[in-house]
C-alpha cells in the first residue's frame, strides 16, 4: 500500500517537472532528487567560499584603490552567494553546519578550479574573466532549475556574476594595453588558466557520473559539453580583442559546426586535482578549517550571550 | 597647506583602517560577519577615496600616488588605525573605540566652513552610525558572552586603550582650521565619548581599562612598526612597475 503511494507521488512528481512547474520545498520530492540537490548546492556554496581564498589574497595588494575596492566587492559577493546557497540547501533539511562539517571530513567538493593558485596581479583578471564567465555559462541554464530556492537564488547570482565578469575582463584589457611586462603577466595568466577553466564543466558527457538523472529532473538541461562548447566560442573571440594568444595550438574554426575545435583536455590532471592532488587542495581545506576553528569562541559567544538574554528579548 | 594636510590625515586613518578590516574578508567567525566587516572595509576605502580626492582639488596629489608611493613617515594617520588585529577581539575593541569617535567627530565635522568636507562628513556619519551598532553589538555579545569571550574582549581594551588619546589632540596645524570653523576640535569631543563608552563597556560587564599609558606620533608621521609592513604589501605593486596603469 505505502509503496504504491510512493509510486503515485513519483509519478505526479515526474509530471510536475515535466510540465515545468517548480518543486518547493515542501513539496513531496523523491530522496534522491532531494540528496543530488544537498549535493550539488553545497557544493556550489563550498565553490564560492573556498573562490573567496585565492581574489582575497589580493585584496591588500591589489594596485589602485579602485582596483583595491572593486575586488573586495567581488569577493564579499561571493560570501553573499554562499550565503544564498546555503540557505537554499537549509530548506532542503541540510543545516550549515554539516555541510561545513562534510567540507572539512572531505565528502563534500567544492569546485577544482580554486586548487589552483592565483599568483600574480593578472591571474585576478584571468580569473573574472575565465572562471566566472565559465561560472555564468553553468549557472545561467539553473536559473531555469526545477528546484524554486536555487533557481531563484541563481537569478541574483547571474546578475552579480556579469558584473564580476566584466572587471576581470577590464583588467585583462587594462593589462593587454598596458607596458611589455603587464601584457606578459596577462598572457601567462591566460596559460596557466585557460586549461583549468575548461575542465570547470567536468567530464565529457561519456564519463560524467552524475548527468542523466539530474537531465531528467530538470536540475540540469545542458550537457558539460554543451557548456563547455558555448563557453570557448565566447572567449575566444574576447582573446583576440585582447591580442592574446589561447594555449591551444589545436583550436581553430570549424565552419561546418559553426564552433571551435579544440585540443585534448588533460582528464588525467582533472582527476588528479578532484582526488586532492592539486597545486592548492591542502592550502585551502587546511584555511577553511583554521579560520573555522580560530571563529568557535566567537560563535559559541554568540549562542551563550543569545541564551542568557533570551528572556529580555522575549518581552 | 594646513587644511591639504588635514584632509589627508582624515584620509589615511580611512585608508589604514579600511586595509585592516579588509584582511578580514574571508577571515571572520562565520558568513555574516564577514559580509559586514567587508561593508565596513568598504565604507571606510569609499570614505579614503573621497577624502583624498578632496586633497588633489585642494592642490595635493592623486589618491593613488598618497596611497602607493609614499613611505611610512609621510602616512599621517593615527597609531590606532594602523595596529594588526588578527584577533576578532582586538578588532572589534578598536572598532569600537573609533566608531564612537567617528560618529562624534562627523557629526561635528558636517559644520565645516568647507562644503566639501561637510559633505563627506554627511555621508560618513551616516555609517558610522551603522558601524557603533555593529560594534557595540559586537562589545555586549563578547564582553557578556563566554568565560573565554569576556577575557579576551578585556585584553583587547586593555590592549588597544592607550591608543586612544591621539584621537583628541588638535594638531598644532589645525589649530587655525578649528578657530575658523573648518575642523571640529578633537578635544571637546573627549567628555562625551569617554561617557559613551564607558557606559557600552560596563554594559558589556566589562571595565574601562585604567588608561595610565599612551602612545602617539601619527600625525606627524611617526608610526608603530606595524605600518611599514602594510605598507610594503600594499605598495609592493606600483612600487615594482612604476608608472603604469592598472
Amino acid at each position: 500500500m505505502a509503496e504504491i503511494q510512493v509510486d503515485v507521488q513519483a509519478r505526479r512528481f515526474q509530471e510536475r517537472i515535466d510540465a515545468e512547474v517548480r518543486i518547493e520545498p515542501k513539496d513531496w520530492m523523491p530522496d534522491a532528487y532531494r540528496k543530488t540537490l544537498i549535493r550539488q548546492i553545497s557544493q556550489h556554496a563550498h565553490s564560492e567560499i573556498i573562490g573567496m581564498q585565492p581574489e582575497g589574497g589580493w585584496i591588500t595588494r591589489a594596485p589602485s584603490l579602485r582596483r583595491k575596492l572593486i575586488l573586495l566587492s567581488k569577493v564579499q559577493d561571493e560570501g553573499g552567494h554562499g550565503l544564498y546557497l546555503y540557505s537554499a540547501a537549509e530548506t532542503l533539511g541540510a543545516s550549515r553546519a554539516s555541510m561545513i562539517d562534510a567540507l572539512h571530513s572531505g565528502r563534500a567538493k567544492y569546485s577544482s578550479i580554486f586548487n589552483y593558485p592565483a599568483l600574480t596581479w593578472a591571474d585576478i583578471g584571468a580569473i573574472g574573466w575565465l572562471v566566472d564567465s565559465a561560472a555564468i555559462v553553468n549557472q545561467v541554464p539553473l536559473q531555469r532549475c526545477s528546484f524554486g530556492p536555487y533557481a531563484r537564488a541563481m537569478v541574483r547570482i547571474c546578475k552579480e556574476e556579469s558584473f564580476h565578469q566584466r572587471q576581470g575582463y577590464e583588467i585583462m584589457y587594462t593589462l593587454a594595453t598596458g607596458s611589455a611586462d603587464q601584457k606578459a603577466m596577462a598572457q601567462d595568466a591566460l596559460n596557466r588558466w585557460w586549461w583549468p577553466s575548461l575542465m570547470m564543466f567536468g567530464p565529457s558527457d561519456a564519463d560524467s557520473a552524475h548527468s542523466s538523472q539530474s537531465m531528467a529532473w530538470k536540475i540540469k538541461r545542458f550537457s558539460n559539453d554543451e557548456l563547455r562548447q558555448k563557453f570557448i566560442d565566447q572567449a575566444v573571440p574576447q582573446a583576440d580583442i585582447l591580442g592574446l594568444e589561447v594555449p591551444d595550438t589545436e583550436l581553430a574554426w570549424d565552419e561546418q559546426t559553426q564552433h571551435y575545435r579544440y585540443g585534448a583536455i588533460d582528464w588525467d590532471e582533472f582527476n588528479r586535482v578532484v582526488r586532492g592532488d592539486g597545486p592548492c587542495n591542502r592550502q585551502r581545506l587546511a584555511e577553511h578549517k583554521r579560520v573555522h576553528e580560530a571563529g568557535a569562541w566567537v560563535r559559541e559567544a554568540v549562542v551563550a550571550y543569545d541564551r542568557k538574554h533570551q528572556d529580555q528579548s522575549d518581552v | 597647506m594646513s587644511l591639504l594636510s588635514a584632509v589627508v590625515g582624515l584620509a589615511d586613518d580611512a585608508l589604514v583602517l579600511g586595509h585592516r578590516l579588509s584582511e578580514w574578508c574571508g577571515k571572520a567567525p562565520f558568513l555574516e560577519e564577514d559580509l559586514a566587516m567587508a561593508n565596513t572595509a568598504l565604507d571606510l576605502l569609499g570614505r579614503a577615496r573621497l577624502l583624498y580626492g578632496h586633497a588633489e582639488k585642494l592642490g595635493g596629489s592623486n589618491e593613488d600616488e598618497y596611497a602607493f608611493l609614499r613611505d611610512a613617515p609621510d602616512f599621517t594617520n593615527l597609531l590606532i588605525y594602523e595596529l594588526p588585529a588578527s584577533d576578532f577581539a582586538t578588532a572589534y575593541a578598536r572598532q569600537l573605540l573609533i566608531d564612537v569617535f567617528d560618529e562624534l567627530y562627523f557629526d561635528a565635522l558636517q559644520g565645516s566652513q568647507d562644503d566639501t568636507l561637510a559633505g563627506i562628513a554627511a555621508k560618513s556619519y551616516k555609517e558610522a552610525v551603522y558601524h557603533v551598532r555593529h560594534s557595540s553589538a559586537w562589545l555586549l555579545r563578547l564582553g557578556d558572552g563566554t568565560d573565554e569571550s569576556h577575557a579576551r574582549m578585556q585584553q583587547a581594551l586593555e590592549d588597544v586603550w592607550g591608543y586612544h588619546l591621539e584621537l583628541f589632540e588638535n594638531p598644532s596645524a589645525d589649530v587655525s582650521l578649528v578657530a575658523n570653523g573648518a575642523l571640529p576640535d578633537r578635544a571637546v569631543l573627549k567628555a562625551a565619548w569617554s561617557e559613551r563608552v564607558r557606559e557600552l563597556v560596563e554594559r558589556a560587564t566589562l571595565t574601562v581599562p585604567a588608561g595610565n599609558w599612551s602612545v602617539a606620533g601619527g600625525r606627524t608621521g611617526v608610526h608603530t612598526e606595524h605600518l611599514g609592513f602594510l605598507l610594503a604589501e600594499m605598495q609592493h605593486l606600483p612600487r615594482t612597475y612604476p608608472g603604469v596603469n592598472w
